[in-house]
Formats: structure tokens, C-alpha cells, sequence
């Protein structure tokens, strides 16, 4: 038995006027079937780690890594055409904005089915059994209704159940989860967190979940890579976020305005130079310990 | 969150807040190093910091300049136009003839006999030394246009997206119809009404040419009306014609300018047909339209003195689409909002 | 002129649209700001709670009901001068609200401009100081910067003209938590420094405990309890929905 993923020395770099800036900097992690958390502040490089793994990355960002295997197949080796297939078949992403990536002028049930036939040669009907099936397990109420509607007709947490349903119809064994809810109030986002929690579990996928907010993810993960300017700068326990040790996890959690615990002036976090030079933490497990950890929460 | 585009490097790095708040960068001089090397010249137009106005505004031109040289067609247009700009700025000096010139001796004469590099018209009269002078014309056309006509575009459409209401209504019915008229056909009815001549020709174009500037100017207005930014100033007290001259009109110019680049073609070959109808520059004049006109009658046996303004108009129409295109690539509004 | 409130509310109802597609945005809202407070508005989106920013400042289509700045009643969308000097706002999403083809000098020269401010140049140096930018951003332009900085930039334009009163839309909820603590710490300090009165919205009750000391809930559009912020950190609410707020709030942090 082998890792779900493998990612082993990653780096991403963008050229610029002032020569080529390392966006993701020598970074290293697995993911077996568990909830992993990577968190950081805009730029720090995340929405990129997330990328990378299905080669999402545009000209002129160049991608380089020794190894990004999925169960021990190196995705580098893959003509671009394989490639297609692991996107959505094998590893799913779903995006921020769901807006932006439905189509506008189909109906939600169809591009539903569309992504269902794509990777399973099935029969309309099925696809369409299916389908329902999906926005049910996505607790809609109305799935008949949902599957007639067009994605301007749905609210912003509705069209991110829409998402998940979309993303986990072919079965995949990871989900990649850039900053699901951030655009979602506080109430409509635990709903939806807990929708996609449920659903991954119970498939036994492996989660990728990409988000800014500690909370969150200290919530909804196994494990958490904290990363600053492109490094992985620490990794815990989700559980343990709140023992963090590194003085930029320290300071991030400090940073935030508490309701019970109010204070005069906010801790500012106080940001130090080596941070960004020390060499990356890294993010991989063993097999076993992977699965360990996984159950241990 | 979003894609790490190079230039918001240091947008994209929140470090940077603390970094350079406090310390200040080294302190280099507040003038341009006027008699240093070019090097340093590069560095000041460079500089991520600028000490002045000047510098910040020259800093952008020379950043916009940097992306635009960066595309081979574009500047293989903009060299084109600034060959045109010298050559009609030095007619007297290299056209080999006057163009006026007639010599019945020597009528007709083909491409590449001697005195007559590209031939000779049916009055004897030296093609080069023609196209050459008729440059100076067609600059004259199309400075012209593009003066006038974006700039009542950008009035029209300006005033009508921002301000609304029955204005809008008002503004806009008229442009809808000027843009019903058949270009051609309006510049021809007006040219007949004012009398021929190349002035009349252009404000006939110009009057043909605006519509859909305004159109392009009202719809850049309305998404850049609801903006944060327009409403800040707005909240800061600065009155509508404040708000449309002095923060929208600088947003919309550089789509007009690039729609302008693009029609350019479209205004030299108008041009040339009024010269061609005979309505717009007259005859001893070496318009370049006007010129195709009266090599017409010869075209099966004497295909150079037709042929030889055509290739004019070609080359300056694709030079300005060229040219056109590039800017797109560079002015282009959306590129830098985000 | 009796400036006790600063802000003062009488039932304002604002809608967009008429007839069938008339959508009610805040249903009968009042509420006072004394001077030299801080009030906060929470909601989630869509409760009306920006909105009311929008009608104070004119910016909304239609309203009724009363609305007096600093003692004087406002109508329609038409605003005075001297509500523009009085009252100035700082919008949510920094990248939307600094125009892209002016530099930071161009931002705050226009906003001295159009009061007739004397010594620019001072006045420039002196407000950048303030919201602790360096001189070296000056002549910078908006997409030269990053997020915490621009809204830096946002809140030296609304304060370079010396305004009594401060409208703050969601001010930090695009920004980074990092970030956000320095500029919640700046607005505090400026708010200390020049006796400033804030109107404050936002979705996070954390962010606007910490800032305000009297709080408006709002949900649908309408204002459905009314709390001082010593309750509000006991958590003592009486309306389900704050306290269902309150609870998602709190259960948030008890994790991290």
C-alpha cells in the first residue's frame, strides 16, 4: 500500500522583470486517505501547491518537481491527453468561486451528467439517476428542480453544493478544496463544510483543503501544513493548531480578534526574515503513520 | 486565491507591507541623471519607488513602451508610420520630382525607367514624387480624424453613461442614428452639400466616424461608473464633470486609442474613396485615392499608376492595424485592474 | 447646531426597483451614533446592512425616512459640501477602490484639491506618515501595492481632508488575518488620535466586538436587536438569530 499522493521537492516559478520569483519553493508532502489542511496568507503559495498537483500551472510559470505521483504513477510522465483523464476522474478541484466555473447558459443537471459521462461511459438515464442521487447526497431538498435550474438562479451556497456534487460524481480519490467557503457566510459555510466533509469520508478520498482561515481548517482536517512565502514552514496535527510552535503560526493565531477574550490593541505579527530563507518542513508521512493519523481524530 | 501573475510580486507578498514601510529605500537623487550613462537613465525609468510626479508618469510610458517593443509586428507598424511621419515631413528633399511636374514627352512610362523609379502617370507626371507628396495628405486626413472624431465620441458617450436618464436616451438615439446612415453614402451627401475638398471630406468622415466611439466611451463609462473608486471621489465632493473629465475620460481613452489605431485603415481607405469619387481632394492634387481615380482609365495597359498608390494605402492601412493590435496587448484597461 | 448625535436614523427604508420588482434592501432602521463613538453594523450578506452606508451617502436609488449628520437632515441623493468634508468612507475590497491610472500622490492631491486645502505637499507627507506608509510609496501606483497597503492608502484619502466621521464598509474583510490586526490597530489609533466617529459594517462579530461599543444586528433588512458590546462578550442575547451568530462565532474560535 502506497500514498494516495507523493509530492516530493516542488518548486513553481514565475519569471519577472527582476528575475524569476520561486512562488512554491522546494516543498515536499503525501496525502494518504486523510483530510490535510494547508493553510498560509495570500501569496504564501498554496492555490499553487494546489495547481501543480493536476498541472494547472500557465505559461510562463514553470513547474519543477522530482516527483508529484499519484499512487506511485509519476503525473509528470503523463502526455497532456492522460492528463485529462486523472483531472476529475482521479483528483477533483473544486474552486473558490463556483460561478466561474459553471456555464451559465446549461442547466445545472446536464453539465452535472456531462462531467458523469465523460469518465463513465453511462446512458442518459443513468446519468441522470445519478445525478439526482448526487444533489441529494448534497443535501439539496429539490433535487428536480435544482437539476432544471440554471446556475444564475442559485444562491452562493447552493452553487458550491452544485460544486461538490459536480466534482465527486466520477469518484475520485482526492478532492482538492481551494478556499471552498470563503466567499460564503459563516452560517451557509458550515453547512456546506460538513456536506463535503461527510461525503469524503465516507468514500474514503483523500482532501486536499486549501483555505486562509485557521479555524477551519483546524476543524475540518486530519493534518495541516502551514506554509509562508512559498515553504512549508511548519506541519501538525489539526487538532494540535492551537500548539503550534512556529512563530508565524503563533502570530497568525494571535493576529485574530476574540469576542470573549477582548484585548486594546490586536497582536501584529511580527514577520522575520530567516522564515522565508530556512529550508522547507516537510510534509510527508510513512504509509503506516499516514493512516495512523488519519484515524486518530 | 488568484493567479501569481509576475507583476504582483509584490502584491502578492505580504511581507513586503513591513518590509519596506519604515526603512526607506536607499536614497537615490530626486532629479533624472541628466548627463550619466544610459544605464542609469534605464534604472530611474526602472525605479519601483519614483520620487516624483514626472517620474511615476515616465516610468509607466517607459514600462508600456518596453511591452509594446516586445511585439515584432507592432513595431514593424509603428516603424512603417514613423518612416511616413519623415517622409512627409522631408518631401521636397527626396522626392525626385515636383509633382506637378508635367511632361507629356514622357508619359506612361514604366516602373524602373530612368528618372522614373515607379513609373510615370498619364501626364508624365513621377508616381514616387506623387506618393511621396501625397503622404503629407493622407497624414493630414487621418490627423484630422483621429483629433476630431474620438474626441466627440468620448464627449457624447462619457456624458451619456455617466450622467443617465433622458440624456442617455437623447445622446444615444442620435449616435443610433448616425449609425443607421450608410457610412459611404452620408460622407458622399455631405461632400455634395459643402462642395468638394479634402476638408469637407474629413469632417464628412469625422461625421460618419464618432458613433461608434461614443458607444465604446458609454460602455466603458457604465462598468467604470459603479466602481469603488468613482464612488470615493464621488464621496470626496468632486462634481459630475470633475468625475467624467478628469477620472473617467483617462480609463476610456486607451480603448478609443486602440479602436482609433484599428480604424485608421478604415479612415484612409474612406479617404481614398471620396478621392476616387471624385470628392474629396481634387484633381492636380496627389491624393493617393484621387490618384487611383485617374490611373483607373489605364489600368489594363499601364497597371503602375493605378497599382502604385494602392500599395501606399496597403502598407500605411496595415501598418496602423499592426500597430493597433500591439496596443490592444498593452493599453488594454482590464490587464492591470486586477 | 446640537451635534450630540453625530448619526442619527428615523425609520429608513431603502428598495431598489418599483412596482412587482421593488426589492425592499432595509425595512425601518433607526439607530443613533452619539459623538465620538464607534457603532457597528453585522449581518450576512445580503441583510441590508451596507446598504445603509450607501443611503447615508447618497449612493442609494431611492429611501425614505429621516437621516440627520451632525444635526442636519439629508434628502434624496443630492449631498452638500460640508457633508462631503464631514463624513468620508472606506470601502471593502481595496483593489476595487483606488482608481488604477493614479498614483497614490494623485489620490490624496485630488482629495486637497477639491477642498481647497493649503500646503499639499505637508499635508501628503504628513498623512502618509500617519497611516504608516513610506515616503517611497508616494509616487507608486495602486497595482504596485499589496492589499493591507492599498487599504492604507483608501484610509489616507478619506482622512487627508480631516472628516469627523468615518463609514467603514467590511474595511478588512478582503485582507489577510495578519494584516487586518494591523489595520484594525491603525483605525483604532487614528480613531483616538482625532476624535473621529465610526460607522462600522461587517459580517464578523469578532471584528466588530473589537471595534465597537454598541452593535446593531440586522438580518433581511431589518435591525432585530440592538446590543452594547459588554453583552455581546457575555454573550447575552435575546433574538435567536444573534444568538445563532453568536454561536457560529464562537464555536470558531473554541477550535483554533
Amino acid at each position: 500500500m502506497t500514498n494516495l499522493l507523493d509530492v516530493e521537492n516542488l518548486t513553481v516559478e514565475f519569471p519577472t522583470r527582476t528575475g524569476p520569483f520561486e512562488a512554491v519553493r522546494d516543498i515536499s508532502f503525501s496525502l494518504g486517505r486523510e483530510r490535510l489542511g494547508i493553510v498560509g496568507e495570500s501569496g504564501s503559495g498554496k492555490s499553487i501547491t494546489g495547481r501543480s498537483i493536476l498541472r494547472l500551472i500557465r505559461p510562463p510559470g514553470i513547474l519543477k518537481a522530482n516527483r508529484i505521483a499519484l499512487e506511485g504513477t509519476d503525473l509528470q510522465t503523463l502526455s497532456e491527453k492522460q492528463m485529462r483523464d486523472v483531472r476529475g476522474h482521479k483528483i477533483s478541484m473544486i474552486m473558490q468561486d463556483p460561478t466561474v466555473s459553471l456555464n451559465p447558459v446549461m442547466k445545472i443537471g446536464d453539465q452535472i451528467c456531462e462531467a458523469y459521462r465523460l469518465h463513465a461511459k453511462a446512458s442518459k438515464a443513468e446519468a441522470r439517476a445519478k445525478t439526482l442521487a448526487m444533489l441529494e447526497a448534497v443535501l439539496i431538498r429539490d433535487p428536480e428542480r435544482v437539476f432544471n435550474a440554471y446556475p444564475h438562479e442559485m444562491s452562493g451556497g447552493m452553487g458550491q453544493r452544485i460544486m461538490i456534487a459536480m466534482m465527486l460524481i466520477p469518484d475520485p480519490q482526492i478532492l482538492i478544496a481551494d478556499e471552498p467557503t470563503s466567499a460564503l457566510d459563516v452560517t451557509v459555510q458550515k453547512e456546506v463544510l460538513e456536506i463535503m466533509d461527510k461525503l469524503v469520508r465516507e468514500r474514503g478520498m483523500g482532501l486536499i483543503f486549501i483555505s486562509h482561515d485557521l479555524n477551519v481548517v483546524s476543524t475540518f482536517c486530519d493534518r495541516v501544513l502551514i506554509m509562508y512565502s512559498g515553504r512549508i514552514v511548519e506541519t501538525c496535527r489539526a487538532d494540535a493548531l492551537h500548539e503550534a510552535k512556529h512563530p508565524y503560526t503563533r502570530g497568525l493565531l494571535n493576529s485574530l480578534p476574540q469576542l470573549e477574550h477582548p484585548v486594546d490593541r490586536l497582536q501584529v505579527l511580527q514577520r522575520d526574515d530567516a522564515w522565508r530563507e530556512a529550508a522547507s518542513v516537510s510534509g510527508a508521512v510513512k504509509v503506516g503513520a499516514a493512516v495512523k493519523s488519519g484515524k486518530a481524530v | 486565491m488568484s493567479d501569481p501573475a509576475p507583476d504582483t510580486a509584490a502584491a502578492a507578498d505580504p511581507a513586503a507591507d513591513k518590509r519596506s514601510n519604515r526603512g526607506g529605500g536607499p536614497a537615490s537623487s530626486t532629479s533624472p541623471p541628466s548627463a550619466m550613462a544610459k544605464q542609469s537613465w534605464r534604472d530611474w525609468l526602472n525605479d519601483d519607488a519614483p520620487k516624483s510626479r514626472r517620474q511615476a508618469k515616465l516610468a509607466a510610458w517607459y514600462r508600456a513602451w518596453g511591452e509594446l517593443r516586445a511585439n515584432p509586428m507592432a513595431m514593424f507598424g509603428f516603424y512603417i508610420l514613423v518612416a511616413l511621419v519623415l517622409i512627409a515631413w522631408t518631401a521636397p528633399l527626396i522626392a525626385p520630382h515636383d509633382p506637378f511636374d508635367q511632361d507629356l514627352a514622357a508619359r506612361l512610362r514604366p516602373p524602373g525607367s530612368a528618372g522614373y523609379l515607379l513609373g510615370s502617370d498619364s501626364l508624365g507626371r513621377d508616381i514616387l514624387s506623387r506618393l511621396i507628396y501625397g503622404s503629407r495628405i493622407t497624414l493630414y486626413i487621418v490627423a484630422l480624424v483621429a483629433l476630431l472624431a474620438p474626441v466627440v465620441g468620448l464627449f457624447v458617450g462619457t456624458a451619456a453613461g455617466y450622467l443617465g436618464g433622458w440624456l442617455d436616451v437623447v445622446l444615444m438615439r442620435i449616435t443610433d442614428i448616425f449609425l443607421a446612415f450608410p457610412r459611404l453614402i452620408l460622407a458622399l451627401a455631405f461632400v455634395s452639400a459643402l462642395g468638394a475638398g479634402i476638408e469637407n471630406a474629413v469632417l464628412a468622415i469625422v461625421l460618419t466616424a464618432w458613433p461608434p466611439y461614443a458607444r465604446i466611451a458609454r460602455a466603458e463609462t457604465l462598468t467604470i461608473r459603479n466602481a469603488d473608486y468613482i464612488h470615493a471621489i464621488k464621496l470626496q465632493g468632486a462634481s459630475a464633470l470633475r468625475i467624467i473629465t478628469r477620472h473617467i475620460w483617462p480609463l476610456c481613452i486607451s480603448s478609443l486609442v486602440i479602436r482609433v489605431t484599428l480604424d485608421m485603415a478604415g479612415i484612409i481607405l474612406t479617404a481614398a474613396g471620396l478621392g476616387f469619387l471624385g470628392l474629396g481632394a481634387q484633381p492636380p492634387s496627389p491624393e493617393w485615392g484621387a490618384m487611383i481615380s485617374a490611373g483607373r482609365k489605364f489600368i489594363l495597359d499601364h497597371w503602375w499608376v493605378a497599382t502604385m498608390p494602392g500599395l501606399a494605402i496597403f502598407t500605411v492601412s496595415l501598418a496602423f492595424n499592426l500597430l493597433g493590435d500591439g496596443l490592444r496587448d498593452v493599453l488594454d484597461p482590464k490587464k492591470n485592474s486586477k | 447646531m446640537s451635534a450630540q448625535n453625530e448619526i442619527r436614523l428615523e425609520h429608513l427604508d431603502v428598495w431598489f426597483g418599483s412596482g412587482h420588482a421593488r426589492v425592499d434592501a432595509v425595512k425601518d432602521a433607526s439607530f443613533t451614533v452619539p459623538r465620538g463613538d464607534s457603532f457597528g453594523l453585522v449581518g450576512e450578506s445580503g441583510s441590508g446592512k451596507s446598504t445603509i452606508l450607501r443611503a447615508i451617502t447618497g449612493l442609494a436609488p431611492s429611501w425614505s425616512g429621516n437621516i440627520a449628520v451632525q444635526g442636519k437632515p439629508l434628502r434624496g441623493k443630492a449631498r452638500t459640501k460640508e457633508f462631503y468634508a464631514a463624513v468620508q468612507m472606506v470601502f471593502q475590497d481595496p483593489y476595487a477602490s483606488l482608481h488604477p491610472r493614479q498614483t497614490i500622490d494623485h489620490v490624496l492631491s485630488e482629495a486637497l484639491h477639491l477642498h481647497s486645502f493649503d500646503r499639499p505637499d505637508e499635508r501628503i507627507v504628513q498623512i502618509l506618515d500617519d497611516v504608516g506608509l513610506a515616503q517611497s510609496f508616494r509616487f507608486r501606483y495602486p497595482h504596485q501595492l499589496s492589499g493591507g497597503q492599498r487599504q492604507r492608502v483608501a484610509i489616507a484619502r478619506a482622512l487627508i481632508i480631516e472628516p469627523s466621521i468615518l463609514l467603514l464598509d467590511e474595511p478588512t474583510s478582503a485582507l489577510d488575518v495578519s494584516v487586518q490586526a494591523e489595520i484594525l490597530n491603525l483605525l483604532t489609533d487614528l480613531r483616538a488620535q482625532r476624535g473621529l466617529t465610526f460607522l462600522m459594517v461587517s459580517h464578523d462579530l469578532a471584528v466588530v466586538g473589537h471595534m465597537c461599543s454598541r452593535i446593531a444586528v440586522m438580518n433581511l433588512g431589518a435591525i432585530v436587536e440592538m446590543l452594547n458590546v459588554a453583552d455581546m462578550r457575555a454573550l447575552k442575547a435575546d433574538h435567536p438569530y444573534t444568538r445563532q451568530l453568536l454561536d457560529a462565532s464562537v464555536q470558531r474560535r473554541r477550535v483554533g
